[in-house]
């Protein structure tokens, strides 16, 4: 494999479960080194489309490779160089953190076992906590056990399923700080968060809803094309404010933002209008801001919704 | 890459040991069915089975002979298989379980009978399980009198004096005193394997994934052979716990006699306790959780239990009862127990009961085998 191939590579990827498609027609490149963010409501099939490209489930129809291999029909070669952490913790509880480890280092006979486990542990900052048993770890550790696991046996590519939910925010900096560390030594990165923050750490995104790929690219390529207008007003009684404005033909979204309310449209022209007799009134500051990805995010979910039904 | 690895089925094996370790309820359950079945069975169950088969070696070709044979045979208790030639043919088939009784008639029946003399049959039999063979025996004098009451007309009829006409002689093998414990005590053995055996296993996989650690496992390379192969390990080794408990209570407490090979039948139990893990692993791929598993198990459990010969006499049982028998491996093991401790059987004569086991756990391994979904759809 060059190294400049995508490191994952599929084109219109399907799943159904019943007749219900929970991913639809998907195609994503990622290219080595890079940290690709999957976002999505719930449901929206980003667990799905990760158990599909690690073999886990098959795909209906689609097509294509993943480090190289097939994704239909050569499954074990990609589980034996991938990381796959699970959205729910999925070691044993019933084995301790040290013996979790060296189950998973065993299994994919890591070179020198013993060192491998111990700097795992050094790394999480468990080494003094190694006996004791997962199940009496805390929902983080757990995450974080879960996330030293699949790194044991050294994959080239990591696939996270929602890796940092409840992690507290300082743990969570240390995992990106690590995340990054990593792709820059070549290990590519899909990570699947509902983190805005997280989003925008990442190098290129791709937004799911329903099944169907709505987004792809850098978060400022995602924010340009989704080409939508939002205003920051801020002021007295901006609930009275949401609820007299929200409905208005032009108004898509109006969002809450701590002392400020953030009103957006796709169409500059019919929200102004919209505006235009609220902000005559000079009660509230109103100011045109650059539109955040989660504003994006949801206003191609709405979206999304719509077509849905 | 395609084959299996020794790394990967080692990795399942100290995971199993570690997780059994843990499971403190699980594993004295594990010791406590044997000790609580010990105790229960510890009474005899009776029954009044029919058509044992008999081999007749009979040294008297007289019509006296024959009424005798004949007449045993229409007590609907003996069904004669075979006439046999010599002694040791008797004994060998003795031996195998081909039959249940040798009837020895002696070279001189006819003419000792006519002339009063009260000619002795030798009855041997294999009394390793007494219910089988007990009714048999207490009804073959009253046929002997009154059949040979009726042949025995005209003159000779003086000679159907009180004492009987004929002598038997019962000659009872293996179990001489049909000390019942004799015949369930090492039965015991089987049973309790079966069914802990297959309980313990069928949640082995149900509960990986009723727990969610499936998908981490399908998610690494090991194949399906290995985490059946790794699974299946260190439950073998708490089998051997439960044979040597149970061989112990037979020594110490029953007085089981063990006339044959310990070494011969701690090897003859590790096939019967892989064939059951089999089983019990096949099952849990069929389950979906653990309750189905074990559902399942007690499902096979029962005619286990109630077919195989151990709770009522094999021979009693009408033939379509039989032929399930046939296909448990427990039927087969309970012979090769019993075989071994009480006639003192060797492995020549073991050997025509182990293979039906081998061969039902290739079966139960290949089901599982194919069942065994490598993903999650
Ligand atoms: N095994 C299954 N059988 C039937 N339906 C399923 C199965 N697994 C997932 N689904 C359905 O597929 C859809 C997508 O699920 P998926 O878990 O991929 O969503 P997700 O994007 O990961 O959601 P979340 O953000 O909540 O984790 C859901 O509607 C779910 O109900
Ligand atoms: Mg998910």
């Amino acid at each position: 494999m060059n190294s400049s191939d995508p490191v994952i590579d599929v084109s219109g990827i399907t799943k159904r479960f019943g007749n219900k498609t929970v991913v639809n027609g998907i195609g994503l490149q990622v290219r080595r080194g890079e940290i690709f963010g999957f976002l999505g409501p719930n449901g929206s099939g980003k667990t799905t489309f990760i158990r599909m490209l690690c073999g886990l489930l098959t795909p209906e129809a689609g097509s294509g490779t993943c480090l190289g291999y097939d994704v239909l029909r050569q499954q074990r070669e990609i589980r034996t160089r991938a990381g796959y952490m699970t959205q729910k913790f999925s070691y044993y509880e019933d084995l301790s953190i040290r013996e979790n480890l060296d189950f998973i280092a065993r299994v994919y006979a890591v070179p020198d076992r013993r060192n491998a486990v111990n700097a795992a542990l050094e790394r999480l900052g468990l080494d003094r906590r190694g006996h004791q048993l997962a199940g009496q770890l805390s929902g983080g550790w757990k995450q974080r056990l879960a996330l030293a696991a699949c790194l044991i046996h050294s994959p080239k590519l990591l696939l996270l399923d929602e890796p940092t939910a409840g992690v507290d925010p300082k743990a969570r900096r240390d995992f990106w700080d690590e995340i990054h560390r990593l792709a820059a030594d070549g290990m590519t990165v899909l990570i699947a968060t509902h983190y805005m923050d997280e989003a925008e750490r990442c190098h290129r995104l791709a937004y799911l809803a329903y099944g169907n790929l709505l987004a792809q690219g850098t978060a400022e390529e995602v924010v340009r094309a989704a080409d939508l207008t939002t205003w920051e007003v801020s002021g007295p009684r901006l609930a009275a404010l949401a609820d007299a404005i929200r409905g208005r033909d032009g108004v898509e979204q109006v969002v809450p933002f701590g002392n400020t309310l953030h009103v957006s449209g796709r169409n500059a022209e019919k929200l102004e209008t919209a505006l235009a007799p609220h902000r005559a009134g000079g009660e509230h500051r109103w100011k045109r801001i650059p539109s955040g990805l989660e504003d994006v995010f949801i206003a191609l979910m709405d979206g999304a919704e719509d077509n849905y039904q | 890459m395609n084959r299996f690895a020794f790394h990967r089925f080692w990795a399942v094996v100290l995971k199993e040991f570690v997780q059994m370790r843990r499971d403190r309820v699980t594993f004295a359950m594990m010791v406590g069915i044997p000790l609580l079945q010990l105790m229960l069975f510890g009474f005899a169950i009776n029954s009044d089975p029919r058509h044992l088969p008999a081999a007749v070696l009979s040294a008297d070709h007289g019509p006296f002979s024959r009424t005798l044979v004949w007449a045993m045979r229409h007590s609907d208790y003996f069904a004669f298989v075979r006439e046999v030639d010599t002694e040791a043919e008797a004994r060998r088939m003795l031996q195998l379980g081909e039959v249940q009784f040798v009837v020895n008639i002696p070279s001189d029946f006819s003419r000792s009978l006519l002339r009063g003399e009260r000619p002795a049959v030798l009855i041997e039999a294999d009394a390793t399980d007494p219910a089988a063979t007990g009714p048999a025996l207490a009804a073959v004098r009253a046929i002997a009198d009154r059949v040979m009451a009726r042949d025995l007309k005209g003159p000779p009829a003086a000679l159907h004096a009180k004492p009987g006409p004929v002598e038997f002689l019962v000659h009872a093998h293996y179990n001489p005193e049909n000390i019942t414990q004799y015949n369930i005590v090492p039965g015991l053995m089987g049973v309790v394997l079966t069914m802990t055996m297959i309980i313990i296993t069928g949640l082995a996989i149900t509960r990986e994934r009723e727990r969610g650690t499936m998908e981490n496992l399908l998610a690494t390379p090991v194949r399906p052979f290995e985490v059946m192969a790794g699974k299946i390990v260190p439950f073998i080794i708490v089998g051997y716990v439960q044979v040597s408990l149970i061989l112990l209570a037979a020594r110490f407490i029953f007085r089981v006699p063990m006339e044959g090979s310990l070494v011969l039948l701690y090897g003859a139990a590790l096939v019967f306790i892989a064939a059951n893990l089999a089983m019990g692993i096949t099952f849990s791929t069929l389950a979906q959780n653990q309750l189905q598993a074990v559902q399942m198990a007690f499902f096979f459990f029962l005619p286990s239990i109630l077919l195989s010969g151990f709770m009522f006499p094999f021979r009693g049982m009408p033939e379509w009862a039989q032929w399930i028998g046939t296909c448990l491996p427990l039927t087969h093991f309970l012979r090769i127990v019993r075989g071994i401790l009480l006639k003192g059987n060797g492995f020549m004569e073991i050997l025509p009961e182990l293979r039906p086991i081998l061969l039902f756990m290739a079966v139960a391994m290949a089901v599982g085998l194919k069942r065994y979904r490598q993903t999650l759809d």
